[in-house]
């Protein structure tokens, strides 16, 4: 669970605007995504990229995770927002319409190019494909096994909807098969997933209804428009106290266990076992972040116990 | 010039009056007998309405070089002081000041009359037009910005005397019982006119509802009341109180009011017997809101709401939230609606709101404060007077006596207005001393002042963004850079009193 990082929300923040950019760094949400694609307008898309260079560039003390939504590789902009970005080092690249695995291999190819003449570490930037047409998620299962820079598969309903011809309820019942096909292809990489946008800001009970589905259904985070969305989603993927309780219980029953040397762990009267152990870090992990544990969990007994 | 404890620099005097360099927020120990006015006898059957303002000024006996007073809960929606002052420049008057609990943006209509040399000055604070004016030395009036419990005090023990104070009394009935509650002008509280219906030498009741006799419930009783006028319309309802008190949807503004609430909830003052007051402003209404949910998750039923009161406070006292709420001027209707209907909705004067020289305000017994600021420096130092171009913007309002008051005073603010920053090395003008603030709340950091230190290990614990002013001035600053500072002539255009009635700072014609 090395490199574990909490992904519950993903902020779409606009690249032309620079009123926007410097509120960066004060929202709680776990990355924010820059976008230069669809909230550029075609005549500031190369003033955006600089824009957004120029803010990377100073955003020193970077307090959360940092992607940016480039264009689409095969537009005339897509290359030349890496070329511009990546010398200021986001934490890696939203890759809009990944609708074949061999769209990613291609940006993979060029993030490791770009990796070689910056001369930082390959696999450095990391790539976080959306599926968001029949084909990305058809293709979701080789998409997701297309770069090892991938950390999760991000699911995208408006271009999706647009690509299927339908439109978009608010219930989400015609979402729910390309929602639950994105998520299958993650688990069994064992990525992230994250879910699609709710564009109605003033709609927090959707969004709430919209979180609650996404993260029963397994998703692990979901994309933002609006700062004000943060709380609501933070909220639904709080783990509930029963659970914190749970997973505390579990932590200490793997840490006598290591005392008295025994390899059988028993809880309740219940076997516990690796996935048990490996959800109750999971849950331990964001209660931390949601503050409601004071301490982060103790690696060593997790990794010991695994 | 004096220098006072903060390092500004004090006239020996102003307006004609010795002053008094500011010390310490608690130092000043009173001395005396409150004022007194004249012994009156009204027999049966004396009238007291009179047919016209006119008439009900020359029965005042109102003259040369007197002080007049209004009061301000028809805030920018009143039309009672610019029709006295138009009044009395047509009869002629000369030199008259004016010690209204405020000024608004409304009576920049009588600025022609202070150039004309019939208004002399202002003893209370203004927003607007005419600080601006003194501020760039296009008019000459001396200006007393003083807080609400500031003004209460300085009214009572007689450093100013209203001559003749005229009331705008939504309901009146003929011989002077008088409330806000009620009428095409209501305003609810009057908690400011009380004062002066108690002190000054004549008392005139202008109303646009005369009821029969006897008005009740009375928040001004006849006994204070000489002369009752009515007029077509005391004010403009729409402007009268703002309906339109909404909490902010703005990320930023929220952002704050989400920290700000986090600070009441590990301040540890969130807890049965809770007392607290906001403003009306958008990031106040927004902390309000969290406080509310937290107080009913909580189960906790807190002591009272206080100051500017709005219908977040209302429905907060009508869903047993709070136990009372002391009202010394309503913000929203829904106030102005609740304190006619609500018998723990109790309007209270602005001597037992906030005036530091009594036998115990309200705002001693403040538990939290949230207040605003347009700028704070890194001593804590809050000005809410004067704009960053210099300019007398804005009347102190209860914020220098609630910080003092409060245990504990957070300011809410965004850390950038317009492209400036708010923390700097040094406000322009000092209004609200800063050992009387906890805690400066920005959406990029929390900072503590140092007398609140384990309020701040406990935020740091809660993994808040706590951070030493200094530090988040350096932030702030490396967004919109640093300011060029502001020039001043050497021209004292007003004093802002503390509330005790010390200088704690003056305001500055601004080099043009």
């Amino acid at each position: 669970m090395a490199g574990f990082k909490l992904r519950r929300s993903l902020l779409y923040v606009p690249g032309n605007m620079p009123s926007m950019l410097q509120n960066i760094p004060i929202f709680n949400c776990d990355s924010v995504i820059i976008d230069l694609e669809d909230a550029v307008p075609l005549s500031e898309k190369d003033a955006a990229r600089h824009l957004v260079k120029r803010f990377l560039m100073n955003y020193t003390d970077r307090n959360k995770e940092l992607l940016v939504r480039i264009n689409p590789l095969d537009t005339k902009w897509g290359y030349e927002d890496l070329r511009v970005v990546l010398p200021a080092m986001p934490d890696g690249i939203r890759l809009p319409k990944a609708d074949t695995p061999e769209i990613v291999e291609r940006l993979d190819t060029l993030l490791t190019e770009f990796e070689e003449e910056l001369e930082v570490e390959i696999g450095r930037f990391g790539i976080l494909p959306s599926l968001e047409s029949a084909l990305g998620v058809i293709n979701a299962v080789g998409i997701a096994n297309s770069s090892e820079r991938i950390f999760a598969l991000a699911f995208g309903a408006e271009d999706y909807t647009a690509s299927m011809e339908i439109e978009r309820s608010r219930g989400g019942e015609e979402l729910f098969n390309a929602r639950t096909r994105v998520l299958w292809a993650a688990k069994a990489k064992g990525i992230q997933a994250v879910d699609t946008i709710f564009a109605d800001v003033s709609d927090m009970e959707g969004l709430r209804a919209e979180t609650e589905l996404a993260k029963r259904l397994g998703y692990t985070g979901k994309c933002l428009v609006n700062p004000r969305q943060i709380e609501v989603v933070h909220d639904v993927f709080a783990p509930k106290a029963h659970e914190v309780e749970y997973a505390l219980q579990v932590i200490e029953a793997i840490q006598r266990a290591r005392q008295l040397g025994t390899g059988v762990i028993a809880l309740g009267g219940k076997m516990v076992d690796a996935p048990v152990v490996k959800r109750a870090a999971r849950v331990l992990r964001t209660a931390y972040a949601h503050g409601m544990v004071d301490t982060l969990i103790d690696e060593e007994a997790i990794h010991g116990a695994q | 010039m004096a220098l006072n404890s903060l390092g500004r620099e004090i006239p020996e005097s102003y307006a004609g009056k010795p002053l008094i360099p500011y010390g310490d927020p608690f130092a000043i120990r009173p001395q005396g007998n409150v004022a007194a006015r004249p012994l009156k006898r009204v027999n049966p059957g004396e009238k007291k309405l009179l047919s016209s303002l006119r008439e009900a000024i020359e029965a005042s006996g109102l003259k040369d070089g007197m002080t007049i007073a209004t009061h301000h809960s028809l805030r920018n929606g009143d039309f009672l002081l610019n029709r006295i002052v138009a009044e009395i420049a047509a009869m002629g008057l000369k030199g008259i000041w004016i010690a209204s609990s405020s000024v608004h943006p409304v009576h920049a209509e009588i600025i022609p009359h202070i150039k004309s040399g019939v208004i002399a000055g202002f003893q209370c604070g203004v927003n607007g037009l005419i600080g601006e004016m003194a501020t760039k030395g296009e008019i000459a009036c001396p200006i007393v910005v003083r807080t609400h419990g500031g003004r209460a005090r300085s009214v009572i023990e007689g450093s100013v005397h209203i001559d003749v104070a005229f009331i705008a009394a939504p309901c009146c009935d003929e011989y002077g019982n008088m409330n806000g509650y009620y009428g095409p002008s209501a305003c609810g509280s009057l908690g400011y006119a009380q004062i002066d219906a108690t002190y000054a030498s004549c008392v005139v009741a202008v109303t646009d509802h005369l009821v029969p006799f006897p008005v009740v419930p009375v928040s001004i009783p006849q006994t204070l009341v000489d002369y009752v006028v009515v007029v077509d319309r005391l004010g403009d309802p729409a402007k009268i109180v703002s309906t339109t008190t909404r909490v902010t949807t703005d990320p930023v503004g929220l952002q704050i009011a989400s920290y700000a609430s986090q600070v009441i909830e590990a301040s540890g003052l969130l807890r049965d017997g809770f007392s607290f007051q906001t403003g009306s402003g958008g990031i106040s209404l927004a902390v309000a809101e969290k406080v509310r949910n937290a107080m009913r998750k909580g189960s906790i039923k807190g002591s009272f709401g206080c100051g500017g009161i709005t219908g977040y406070f209302v429905e907060m006292l009508e869903e047993g939230l709070f136990s009372a709420l002391m009202d010394v001027q309503c913000f929203d209707q829904e106030a102005v609606l609740s304190i006619g209907r609500n018998r723990a909705h109790q309007e209270i004067s602005a001597d037992m709101y906030a005036n530091p020289f009594n036998a115990g305000a309200v705002v001693n017994r403040l538990d939290c404060v949230i207040l605003g600021a347009t700028e704070v420096d890194t001593s804590f130092n809050v000005n809410v007077n004067t704009e960053s171009n210099g300019y007398l913007l804005h009347n102190t309002g209860g914020h220098s006596d609630t910080a003092a008051g409060a245990k504990l005073s957070i300011i809410v603010a965004p850390s950038i207005r317009g492209r400036l920053p708010i923390v700097r090395d040094r406000v322009t003008t000092i209004t609200t001393p800063g050992e009387t603030i906890g805690v400066v709340v920005t959406e990029r950091g929390i900072a503590v002042n140092e007398k609140h230190a384990e309020l701040k290990e406990e935020l740091i614990r809660r993994k808040l963004p706590v951070k030493d002013i200094s530090e988040l001035q350096r932030e702030i600053c490396r967004v919109t850079g640093t300011p060029r500072p502001l020039e001043f002539e050497d021209e004292v255009v007003a004093v802002v009193e503390y509330r005790d009635g010390s200088i704690i700072d003056v305001v500055r014609r601004v080099k043009e």
